[in-house]
């Protein structure tokens, strides 16, 4: 590849940077149409059942309002949704709380608010006699079934050999239950759009990991062509995957603007997004390993329950990172899911890897422990020379050198191993190790090239930066095609006008647009070298789309690897668990903004620090939705809960990837945090905890007396 | 949030009579709490009677060494007063403990005492909540309580309040004036907060129309080593799980002279604990000695289903605080 | 005594204020419910200051009132009247041309990633910046050493801890502490 080594690799500073700095960037709600009106959702106050009515009399006597659409006279589909969260006020039914069951719309905020909190629902079954509703998990309810496929379309249950029988017989077993609550992706911006409807055309401004889905669905529901739907997001606050999916609030501003003939405004209140923007589904996980003395594994068996709601199934993939991770004869990786009256589970960064490696990698430093071996030579001892559960050879895999160097980095082998051996006054100090994985995937993507005859560049593709960079990275990847230096290079993002492209989600953004961008800049590069005379004035447009290339990728296994080390203290007194510094390192294919690269990394590795120590989501089982819903009470980490997080890389040249040799780099960082975290507390403490987050009601009652502080 | 007039005051008089003027008044100081609560619904004035311009904003030295804390003084200025420091070290110390740099440059003093309880419940209008909705039930007794009280709770409320500087207050002995349409009074800071009984729906004693004007900390603790403590879920921007504030002082024998002990996240209002005091008062406060005066003080608890580690939580903070206090004095 | 109240406004629920923002004065009429945030998002098209949770949990909405940091969310506008108001995009010097310091180090630390908390992490640097430097202790600051004469020195733990104002869901801390000790070095 003719990159130049100064373009790609390098820490280009962000594009949009000055952007961001100074405000100037605008996100999906800070758009204003002239005449524009502001939309204010109203959820079901109930768990289940029936609206009878909706009297909107109130709401539409506020000032300013100019609309309240419900169930009963909100404009039908033409289609129903795919997904059936976003049938919104299309039957008269309630699947879960939360769910939308009223739209205000008002000429102002305030008034929209206002219309909203007076639209008075009423149902079959009143407050006196509530519909029973079921919404607590348990590895027992009758209604869990296996399904086909869990997220991502892996099959849900797969075996080797005969696990069992090898567990029985193994010499040294663990056997062992985990439990990871529900928790919330929170992006700073809550999901967000304005929409307008003027000469049969629909633009939306939305807060989404991707325009052309979003298109796709307006289009569909709203009866129009796709090409007089344009879905712009240009800055996105953040998604984490609560925004990889379409969602209502962009289907009711749509159908508001529609209705109105008005641009309509519609942010969610933070309170709302818990139950109508996906959660990461709470997951049961039980856990047999069986090892030879040695530490050879012989029987990986994870065994993983989770819920789905009652509309739609989603089943959160927890036990796959299992059938990559380690090498054993015997294996059994399956799901079950229990369809409970919850709002809908969705993705969370790296679903399935996430919570699955939190249990996998908890019950490996167990399993250590029981052999009285280290955790890092354990994982090495068992690192596989194929995919154990597919028998493919790895495209690249550095597991192996990540923990060494993060080994070497952490100052891992100068620690003493017993657990609870170092005090200091009322703190117990201790660390703790996982490894992380996540695969590389790459999708179909479009993108074109433009040669101008001032000598710069114009790169057009629908990618979306959610903030990973990806605006910056998509110019290094053209530049570097092109020969051509980055500032000659103008990139064109976040809107459904741009050549089409997959989401930002499942950390292979880059993977599919680079790729794209790469083949358009390549080749634009040879036509302008066969170019004879000055350019015309419009300039030299190459197109490229990927789609055939990216299904005839050869069948290896494609993961990032990583390594994940991180130093607790427990407070005796107080039961507090502070992370005093996290590690991690990673083999990620090629690195192609190390500035970029690191903040996402370090990033991944915060939201695991808050999923190991301070987030969690408790689902009110009267009620049927989340106690948690604001950021006051789901604690997402704070800058005083973060103190040294560093994250590394191991050089990795896999050339069996997409043209720039890159792996995604956006989900890795999260998985196995947790993990490292929770074995340092138990370092720490001698007590092996095996439910999230590590709180204090958790953690000071179970402290062995020996623990308490000296007064 | 339903439209609502507003009066702005610019004496102590004009605002008690604006809000005598004005049926469903409420004052507004910093608002941190008040316009949270009038989005969701929860509170709904028709008119907002502004008392962030009268001229209560100063802290006045008493002639004899306590402090006078105008109502209106900014959080993050009480805590940074260099008499509040050095006299009252857990008042400042509560008041960094809570919120965020910018919630306490604009809550008020006033206005931190009469915050309302953050119970997910209560919060929610769609849930029942006796104090929200006096006979609508109580969603957390029986729902997610792990936040909630273990003392002086009351079947029809469990609610714990959320203030981390009234619980240094009521150690100290710090006192409330009041303005109301009757004249004024004072009432101790322990006494304000209400447990919540058959009438959850009333935080404090104030009475309709009362307006706080200044809270005093009296000279007999000023200047002796007092300490503020919390735990909670993250290192900082979070409400306590439980929470302890201390004053001691001890004789030339090393025996309590004074103890002022309080513990927040337990209860309904800050919770004074007197049994623990009176059980240490003349005696040397060893860690067993402690260990079990705090013992008998929360004997008293009553713990739900999810919340049981609050009594251990609280007794061993207090414990640290107060041993942490004793080591002061001998050094 | 009868109270003096302002003469009545033409609607009980509306008032007319001037907010000195960002060096001008701007005159508005405002719904009594309109909040500091959506008078500068909604009214004046100033969307620097962002809307994360709208009660005051996330900081995202952080500017200077009077040059002290405050959630704009939970201000009323009405009650700012004649307030000196300092938004990001107030905070460039030279009309925007010239990135404040702070600013710039957010760039060379690559202090944010969505860019959504940003503005509410620089005006509440810069507000916890005029803060230490006034003395104003913080629960990181040792409380038994004599009430600091003068600035307190911002060590990262004490950074980090008057910064928790201001989530970040991305998680720049790191960078974030980084890019403020850049300014105070």
């Amino acid at each position: 590849m003719a990159a130049t080594p100064h373009t790609l690799g390098t820490p280009a500073e962000r594009i949009e940077g000055r952007d961001k700095v100074t405000g100037a960037a605008r996100y999906a709600a800070e758009h204003t149409p002239p005449g524009c009106a502001h939309a204010w959702p109203v959820p079901a106050g109930v768990t289940c059942g029936r609206i009878t009515g909706v009297d909107t009399s109130a709401a539409l006597a506020q000032p300013g309002a100019l609309a309240v659409l419900t169930p009963f006279d909100a404009p039908r589909f033409a289609a129903p949704p795919d997904d059936p969260e976003l049938d919104v006020l299309q039957y008269d039914s309630v699947p879960h709380r939360g769910w939308y069951v009223a739209l205000a719309v008002a000429d102002t905020l305030e008034n929209a608010r206002a219309a909203a909190a007076a639209v008075r629902v009423t149902c079959a079954d009143h407050a006196d006699e509530p519909e029973p509703h079921d919404v607590v998990l348990d590895e027992d309810h009758p209604e869990a079934y296996t399904p086909e496929k869990a997220n991502g379309g892996y099959p849900a249950h797969r075996e080797r050999g005969d696990a069992a029988a090898a567990f029985a017989a193994a010499p040294v077993r663990v056997d062992v239950s985990y439990r990871v609550p529900p928790l919330h992706n929170h992006p700073m911006e809550p999901h967000s759009a304005t929409a307008h409807f003027a000469g049969g055309r629909l633009t939306v401004y939305d807060s989404c990991q991707g325009g052309n889905a979003v298109r796709t669905v307006l289009a569909s529901l709203f009866d129009l062509p796709e090409d007089r739907v344009t879905v712009v997001a240009e800055h996105v606050g953040g998604g984490f995957g609560s925004k990889g999916t379409p969602r209502p609030h962009v289907v009711l501003a749509a159908m508001a603007a529609i209705h109105t003939g008005r641009p309509v405004k519609l942010a969610l209140p933070r309170r709302h997004l818990p139950s109508v923007t996906g959660h990461r589904a709470p997951t049961l996980h039980r856990l047999r390993l069986g090892a030879e003395p040695d530490g050879t594994l012989v029987s990986v068996s994870h065994e993983v329950t989770t819920h789905t709601s009652r509309i739609t199934e989603f089943v959160e993939q927890a036990a796959v990172p299992a059938r990559v991770m380690y090498g054993s004869p015997h294996s059994l990786t399956t799901h079950r899911v229990v369809p409970l009256d919850v709002p809908s589970p969705s993705w969370m960064r790296a679903p399935g890897e996430t919570p699955g490696m939190y249990a996998l990698e908890s019950a490996v430093d167990e399993l250590a422990d029981a052999l009285g071996m280290d955790p890092v030579d354990l994982r090495v001892l068992n690192d596989p020379a194929t995919e154990p559960d597919s028998g493919r050879p790895f495209s690249s895999r550095h597991l192996v050198e990540c923990l060494r160097e993060g080994a070497r980095r952490f100052g891992w082998h100068d620690r003493d191993p017993r657990p609870a051996a170092r005090r200091e006054g009322p703190l117990l100090i201790g660390s703790g190790v996982a490894a992380a994985t996540y695969p590389a995937y790459a999708s179909p993507c479009a993108a074109d090239a433009t040669a101008h005859p001032d000598g710069t560049y114009t790169v057009r593709v629908n990618a979306t930066d959610i903030g990973t960079g990806a605006r910056t990275v998509l110019a290094q990847i053209a530049a570097a095609a092109l020969t051509a230096p980055l500032e000659a290079v103008r990139i064109r993002i976040g809107s459904t006008r741009l050549p089409r492209a997959p989401l930002a989600g499942g950390s292979s953004g880059t993977a599919s647009w680079g790729w794209a961008v790469h083949r358009a800049c390549t080749a634009l590069a040879a036509a302008v070298a066969g170019h004879d005379g000055p350019l015309p004035g419009g300039g030299l447009t190459v197109t490229a789309d990927t789609t055939d290339e990216v299904r005839r990728t050869p069948p290896y296994a494609r993961h990032a690897f990583g390594a994940q080390f991180a130093e607790v203290q427990v407070d005796t007194v107080t039961g507090e668990v502070r992370v005093r510094r996290m590690l991690g390192v990673f083999a990620a294919g090629r690195i192609l903004n190390p500035r970029t690269a690191r903040s996402q990394l370090i990033g991944g590795m915060i939201m695991g620090l808050g999923m190991a120590l301070t987030e969690h989501s408790t689902m009110d089982a009267a009620h049927g939705d989340f106690t948690e819903s604001d950021l006051a009470s789901y604690h997402v980490p704070a800058h005083a809960d973060v103190r040294a997080v560093e994250a590394h890389w191991v050089e990795e040249d896999d050339g069996l990837l997409n043209p720039m040799g890159s792996k995604g780099i956006g989900e890795i960082g999260t998985v196995g945090a947790a993990a490292a975290v929770g074995n340092a507390v138990h370092h720490a403490t001698g007590v092996r905890f095996r439910e999230l987050p590590l709180t204090p009601d958790r953690v000071l009652p179970a402290l062995r007396p020996e623990e308490e502080p000296a007064l | 949030m339903r439209p609502f007039a507003y009066v702005r005051a610019r004496t102590v008089q004009e605002a008690t009579a604006a809000h005598a003027a004005h049926p469903g008044a409420r004052y507004l100081a910093g608002g941190t709490n008040l316009v949270d609560l009038m989005k969701l619904g929860v509170e709904a004035p028709e008119t907002l009677v502004d008392v962030t311009r009268l001229p209560l904003d100063a802290v006045e030295e008493l002639p004899d060494g306590g402090l006078r804390v105008g109502a209106t003084v900014r959080n993050s200025d009480l805590a940074a007063h260099p008499l509040v420091r050095d006299r009252y070290a857990a008042v400042s110390r509560a008041l960094l403990s809570g919120a965020s740099g910018q919630l306490r440059n604009t809550a008020t003093t006033g206005g931190n005492l009469l915050q309302r309880t953050r119970c997910p419940y209560f919060q929610d209008l769609t849930k029942p909540c006796n104090k929200r909705a006096p006979g609508s039930g109580c969603g957390a007794r029986d729902g997610v309580h792990r936040d909630h009280a273990v003392l002086g709770h009351s079947y029809l409320c469990i609610a714990t309040h959320p203030s981390d500087l009234a619980v240094a207050l009521a150690a100290l002995d710090a006192e409330v004036e009041l303005h109301g349409p009757d004249g004024e009074r004072t009432v101790p800071v322990a006494d304000f907060h209400r447990l919540p009984g058959d009438h959850p729906e009333l935080d404090t004693v104030i009475q309709p129309g009362e307006l706080i004007t200044a809270v005093t900390l009296p000279a007999a603790t000023a200047g002796l080593p007092s300490a503020y403590r919390k735990a909670r879920d993250r290192a900082s921007y979070a409400f306590a799980l439980v929470s302890v504030a201390a004053v001691l002082d001890l004789d030339e024998h090393g025996a309590v002279r004074h103890l002022g002990l309080a513990f927040g996240g337990l209860a309904h209002r800050p919770w004074r604990a007197r049994r623990a005091e009176a059980a240490l008062l003349g005696a040397t406060p060893t860690a067993e000695n402690v260990a079990r005066a705090v013992a008998a003080e929360l004997d008293a608890a009553e713990p739900l289903r999810d919340n049981a580690y609050k009594v251990p939580l609280a007794h061993r903070l207090a414990g640290a605080v107060i041993g942490g206090l004793a080591g002061t004095h001998r050094t | 005594m009868q109270p003096t109240t302002p003469p009545p406004p033409p609607d009980a629920y509306h008032s007319e204020v001037t907010l000195r923002v960002n060096g001008t004065p701007r005159a508005l009429t405002v719904d009594h419910r309109t909040t500091l945030l959506d008078a500068l998002r909604e009214g004046l098209g100033l969307t620097g200051a962002k809307k994360g949770c709208d009660h005051g949990q996330c900081g995202a909405c952080t500017v200077l009132v009077d040059g002290r940091r405050a959630n704009a969310c939970l201000l009323l506008a009405v009650a700012l009247d004649g307030c000196d108001i300092t938004t990001v995009e107030g905070v460039a010097k030279d009309g925007g041309d010239r990135l404040h310091p702070l600013q710039q180090a957010f760039l060379d630390r690559d202090a944010f990633q969505c860019g959504y908390c940003t503005p509410g992490q620089l005006c509440s640097a810069l507000g916890m910046l005029a803060e230490a430097a006034a003395g104003h202790p913080s629960l990181a600051t040792d409380p038994d050493a004599p009430p600091a004469q003068g600035a307190v020195p911002l060590t990262p733990d004490e950074i980090r801890e008057r910064m928790s104002g201001n989530l970040c869901r991305c998680g720049a801390y790191p960078h974030i502490v980084q890019a403020v000790e850049d300014v105070i070095r």
